[in-house]
């Protein structure tokens, strides 16, 4: 298949994707939950309307921003002002817009439907029998009542223990508690101190607001490189580049120069220029893509940088050679009580300096939202005029930072990854 | 509240280190300017190891709380 074919089936199979959205939201019988009276067809870009659920004007605090910052199983846009049957505003209320976006479990068989059943984690799930609610960002299984089971460190009676003279047990106690979902959204039931929940936990592939960022970048990556190598392919390699090719170009001649050949060397560095490549690019299209407004977070959740970072360990651990290995458990030109004592501080540098790759990229990135949201929330928490006058420039400044920041972490963790691999691939030199 | 005063703490780690990289590489690029832009390349690259440093002590407090 020649290049403009890959590029249609490639576009083919995301329209294809999308459609298929699309009738397995009507194909989806109508479960009536107790609080959802009105049936709720899903047309992937319809919001969900329900008017049992209006909520309150947002309070801006710690919790709001992180639901802005964090992961979640629906895509909110907005508070609409809501309105009566008639037309009237209703004072106070607000309609959320979302869009609610497939969850996907395993719970003895696959089962998929749409997050609005959830209703923005207000109320029980129900389908094909089973129950499931959001509780802390995460699904968990319930029965029909929606019980929830919390396990309470039992305090010791504090006279007890002074009649004794000893305490009861060595262990803290626990205590099963149990409350139902309804209770417990209704604010009848207050958590105690400490409490775990109990309850299992399905296994959860849903599609959430980070794995659609996910696939925005895979498919602007795909765009743009299939298009840069069919130029090439047209035009051979001694063409200027025009086009995206010739945006592109400078940039991989830049992750050559400048960051693989210094680190790995003239020879080996053809090996891994795809793992480089690919790492910057994504790393950078993804911070950018983060920085949308209406914005899809992926290298803020930790688990996206862990599966980097750790591509990089096993990468350089498995091309490591005789003198790699040999650095690390014998470094050669050190007396042996050093050479002894040097051994699990490098053990544990295998480990290190991954999860500083890890934290280094996730730390940065979530600083920075969580800095801009922090500021354009200056406006909503004093609602004034004069706020939004000063803050929207600080607001400016930090995005402009903020760009810097996404190209310069990507350039930082691919550059960090050839060091790694450099130094496993090293040939020792005396 | 602790969480957050550790995190404040670290960033001065952070403000120490990133000052004196930036001083430093202003006096070489005053004395050299024909290096100036390895000399820019090194800074950013050794500011953003310094801040990554500091961003351990800010998870940290972020997980505290």
């Amino acid at each position: 298949m020649n290049r403009p074919k890959m590029k249609i089936s490639v576009l083919l199979i995301a329209a294809f994707a999308f459609v298929s959205n699309l009738s397995l939201a009507s194909e989806e019988p109508n479960h009536h939950n107790e609080a959802d009276v009105h049936a709720q067809s899903h047309v992937v870009g319809d919001h969900d309307h329900d008017s049992h659920h209006l909520v309150d004007k947002a309070e801006f605090g710690t919790d709001y921003l992180l639901d802005h910052v964090l992961d979640s199983y629906d895509w909110h846009i907005m508070d609409w002002p809501a309105k009566d049957e008639n037309g009237n505003r209703i004072e106070g209320k607000y309609e959320p817009i979302t869009f609610s976006l497939p969850i996907i479990l395993v719970d003895d068989g696959l089962k998929v439907f749409w997050s609005g059943k959830f209703n923005h984690g207000h109320t029980v799930a129900e389908y094909e029998g089973n129950h499931y609610f959001i509780y802390n960002h995460k699904i968990y299984s319930t029965d029909n009542n929606g019980t929830m089971t919390f396990s309470v460190p039992v305090e010791e009676d504090e006279n007890l223990e002074n009649q004794g003279g000893e305490p009861t047990s060595a262990e803290p106690q626990f205590e099963t508690v149990k409350t139902t979902f309804t209770k417990y959204m209704h604010g009848d039931f207050l958590i105690p101190e400490g409490a775990t929940l109990l309850n299992t936990k399905p296994w959860d592939f849903s599609i959430t607001k980070s794995v659609i960022a996910l696939l925005v970048t895979v498919f602007l990556m795909i765009l743009i490189f299939f298009r840069a190598s069919s130029f090439y392919r047209k035009n051979g390699a001694l063409v200027a580049p025009k086009g995206i090719a010739g945006f592109v170009e400078p940039i991989i001649v830049f992750v050559r120069d400048d960051i693989a050949v210094p680190n790995i060397g003239e020879k080996k560095y053809m090996r891994y220029m795809p793992y480089l490549l690919t790492v910057f690019f994504f790393i950078w299209i993804t911070n950018l893509v983060g920085l949308f407004p209406l914005g899809f977070n992926l290298t803020g959740n930790i688990a996206c940088t862990f599966v980097l970072a750790m591509f990089t360990m096993i990468l350089t651990n498995f091309s490591g050679n005789k003198n790699y290995w040999g650095h690390i458990f014998w470094m050669p030109g050190i007396p042996v009580p050093m050479k002894i004592f040097l051994a699990p501080i490098e053990l544990v540098g295998v480990i290190a300096k991954p999860f500083a790759l890890m934290i280094r990229l996730f730390a940065n990135i979530t600083a920075g939202h969580i800095v801009v949201m922090s500021l354009i929330g200056l406006i909503f928490a004093n609602e004034s005029l004069g706020w939004a006058g000063m803050s929207v420039p600080m607001t400016l400044f930090i995005l402009v930072l903020e760009l810097l920041v996404a190209a310069l972490q990507a350039y930082v963790f691919t550059m960090l990854s050839a060091l790694f691999i450099g130094s496993a691939v090293e040939e020792a030199h005396h | 509240m602790y969480g957050a005063v550790g995190a404040g703490l670290s960033v001065i780690g952070a403000g120490i280190g990133i000052g004196l990289i930036g001083g430093r590489a202003m006096e070489a690029m005053a004395r050299q300017p024909e290096v100036m832009g390895k000399i820019q390349s090194a800074m950013l690259i050794a500011a953003a190891l310094v801040e990554g440093a500091a961003l351990f002590g800010i998870v940290v407090g972020m997980m505290a709380q």
